[in-house]
């Protein structure tokens, strides 16, 4: 694969205050770089949907036999009831829709109905080798507090987020001026309930002023799976990290 | 379909398929004249007969067992019609099966093809256990108030001797719901290795400072009474209106204020003629809590109610198990636990029921907490069947 740089941003514009305007023509020229980019890029072809996230065979894949695994946000319970079945961990979800919860007591999956944002406070240390955070990071009121909580209760923490410097998410934003609305963030600015966008790097940045460390990093782009790579702050449509404090 | 109706109990009548049919209560005498029962509260009593009903076939390793706990006003006629409702003098039950039985039964949430249910009528009731209208043998009069004061740990260590009668060793799962549900907790504390799953509807670790009121005021009118007698009533009047004053009070603590708007509104009662003015029944409400009152003391003993209500209040799983910690009482728990609360229920609130579920959390214990969507208040777990239905029958099954 060919290396792209991201498009260049003189950070001068972003920190030198005393520039009060966007000089003529950057604008343009920006959105014709990324609309070029756009140009150059496969569409994303039209995925069937499927009942188990891309995520979920890389989870099943990390987590050892037997662990203990906290799921916040566990949905139907899904995923804890395959690693349960599969692999015999001893899981707990948290779910704060009551019919998605109904449907884990149906799987027979443990899960408590509440709203992850009240927290982990009433999770003792350590409590989990896992802990799994799949697609909810960029939802919570305290994303990082939420963080920090996770890998307090858990040894290990896999987080999965739409990366929002996805290309297509920044045409979007430069060239059309619009709050992108993709197939990974498919809401309008007003329905959404990512309130808390955030990128890889943005991520990336946290762990290492809270020194945690990422283990490991897989990419989701136009249907594929591959690890982490270094220009995928732009590319990956979505991501999934594993971290360790 | 009426909307406001989808969610009301079935019922099957006793020769359909999905009904345990007509049943018959059973009764052990537990504790033998020549030996007595040691009550919590100081005492012992005997003898104790216990009254139960059963239904289902107990599988050859006794490893099917359901237990369900009763509620206050509850008994053990769970499921189906009574055989001996006339005999018995319990007339009432003509004209209904059991309180749960759109629950239990064959097929149903909680299935008697495949489990063997047991529910028995609690230490103090009015319906066959021995209770405070039973005869004291040391006096050859029904024992009133010298009946001793009993608690919910004395009805669970009777449940187990119950247990122990039909040689079972350990139930694949107690229920309960409310007072119900706090015997349920309790017999996966006292017995935790007897105890593979317990359920605890609507339910908490202990009664509200709010449910201690209530209660007060409920045994304030039969106390009070002026044909109480000192709970000698036996041979005269009883304290019929004491009585119904206790159970409306407590029956609009079932409801929530959204399903009375619901169910009543402030529509005046059909006959009523629209002029207002004097102290008869006039709106719907009133007449609805005056039939609930008039048909309670049909079926229940004030002196029952009274030691019975006591008992709620005495109960707290934290003080008993835990040195006053909830969290330190769930660390003996072995049991796969499922506690459910409703939305509109504020008896036994969503947060305090939710509270402990987060004890197990605390004390690393896997459990399962659900707060169902209803309008029906503290009583949901008698009405909205098919959502508490599904919660039971996935839970039995994992």
């Amino acid at each position: 694969m060919t290396q792209r740089p991201p498009p260049h941003i003189d950070p001068h514009l972003i920190t030198d205050r005393s520039v009060e305007r966007l000089p003529q023509g950057l604008f343009e020229q920006r959105a014709a770089e990324l609309s070029r980019l756009l140009a150059t890029r496969p569409q994303a072809p039209d995925r069937p949907p499927t009942a188990t996230r891309w995520q979920d065979e890389i989870i099943a894949r990390e987590i050892p036999k037997g662990a203990r695994v906290l799921d916040l946000g566990c949905g139907d319970g899904a995923l804890l009831e395959r690693l349960m079945r599969e692999l015999g961990v001893r899981g707990q979800g948290l779910e704060i829709d009551p019919e998605a919860v109904f449907c884990c007591v149906e799987r027979g999956v443990p899960v408590i109905q509440t709203d992850v944002d009240e927290g982990l406070r009433r999770f003792p240390d350590q409590a989990f080798d896992v802990v799994v955070l799949e697609e909810t990071l960029q939802t919570l009121a305290n994303p990082r507090e939420m963080l920090a909580e996770m890998l307090r209760v858990g040894r290990r923490g896999m987080v999965s987020f739409p990366n929002f410097s996805h290309w297509r998410v920044l045409v979007d934003l430069v060239a059309n001026g619009r709050m992108p609305v993709t197939e990974w963030l498919p809401y309008q600015w007003y329905e959404t309930a990512n309130i808390h966008p955030f990128t890889l790097q943005d991520l990336l940045d946290w762990s290492r002023g809270s020194g945690v460390r990422v283990v490991a990093g897989y990419a989701y782009e136009n249907g594929a799976v591959r690890t982490l790579g270094a220009d995928d702050n732009l590319h990956a449509e979505e991501v999934l990290i594993v971290v360790e404090r | 379909m009426d909307p406001a109706k989808k969610d009301e109990p079935r019922t099957t009548p006793p020769d359909a398929p999905g009904s345990v049919g007509w049943t018959e209560a059973q009764s052990k005498c537990l504790v033998p004249a020549d030996s007595s029962l040691t009550l919590e509260l100081g005492g012992s009593i005997s003898p104790v007969n216990v009254e139960y009903e059963i239904y289902g076939s107990l599988s050859p390793h006794k490893d099917n067992v359901v237990f369900i706990t009763h509620a206050l006003s509850g008994d053990a006629h769970v499921a189906g019609w009574d055989r001996r409702a006339v005999e018995a003098g319990r007339a009432w039950r003509q004209k209904k099966p059991g309180w749960w039985d759109a629950i239990v039964g064959p097929g149903k949430a909680i299935d008697t093809n495949r489990l063997f249910v047991i529910c028995p009528n609690v230490l103090g009731g009015c319906y066959g256990t021995t209770g405070p209208s039973s005869i004291d043998p040391s006096t050859e009069k029904p024992y009133g108030l010298r009946f001793p004061m009993v608690t919910v740990g004395d009805w669970v260590n009777l449940h187990m001797r119950l247990l122990d009668a039909l040689g079972i060793n350990r139930v694949q799962a107690v229920v309960g719901g409310s007072l119900g549900g706090q015997q349920a907790l309790e017999m996966a504390l006292a017995y935790p290795d007897r105890v593979e799953r317990a359920v605890v509807l609507a339910a908490s670790a202990r009664l509200s400072v709010q449910g201690l009121a209530f209660n007060a005021v409920g045994r304030y009118c039969i106390l009070h009474d002026p044909n109480f007698a000192s709970g000698d009533y036996y041979d005269g009047e009883g304290p019929g209106a004491g009585l119904a004053g206790a159970r409306m009070l407590a029956h609009i603590t079932y409801l929530s204020d959204e399903g009375m708007h619901e169910k009543f509104g402030r529509r005046l009662q059909d006959g009523a003629n629209g002029r207002p003015g004097g102290f008869g029944i006039e709106f719907a409400v009133e007449s609805y809590l005056d039939y609930q009152g008039r048909a309670f003391v049909e079926r229940f003993d004030a002196n029952s109610y009274l030691y019975i209500t006591r008992a709620m209040d005495y109960y707290d799983a934290a003080a008993a198990w835990g040195g006053g910690s909830l969290t330190e009482a769930c660390r003996r728990i072995r049991a796969k636990m499922l506690i459910v609360s409703f939305d509109s229920d504020w008896l036994y609130p969503p947060e305090v029921c939710k509270e402990l579920a987060l004890a197990m959390t605390q004390a690393n214990r896997p459990v399962t907490y659900a707060n169902v969507p209803s309008h029906y208040g503290h009583d949901s777990f008698l009405v909205e069947t098919a959502k508490v239905g599904r919660l039971l029958r996935g839970f039995l099954a994992g």
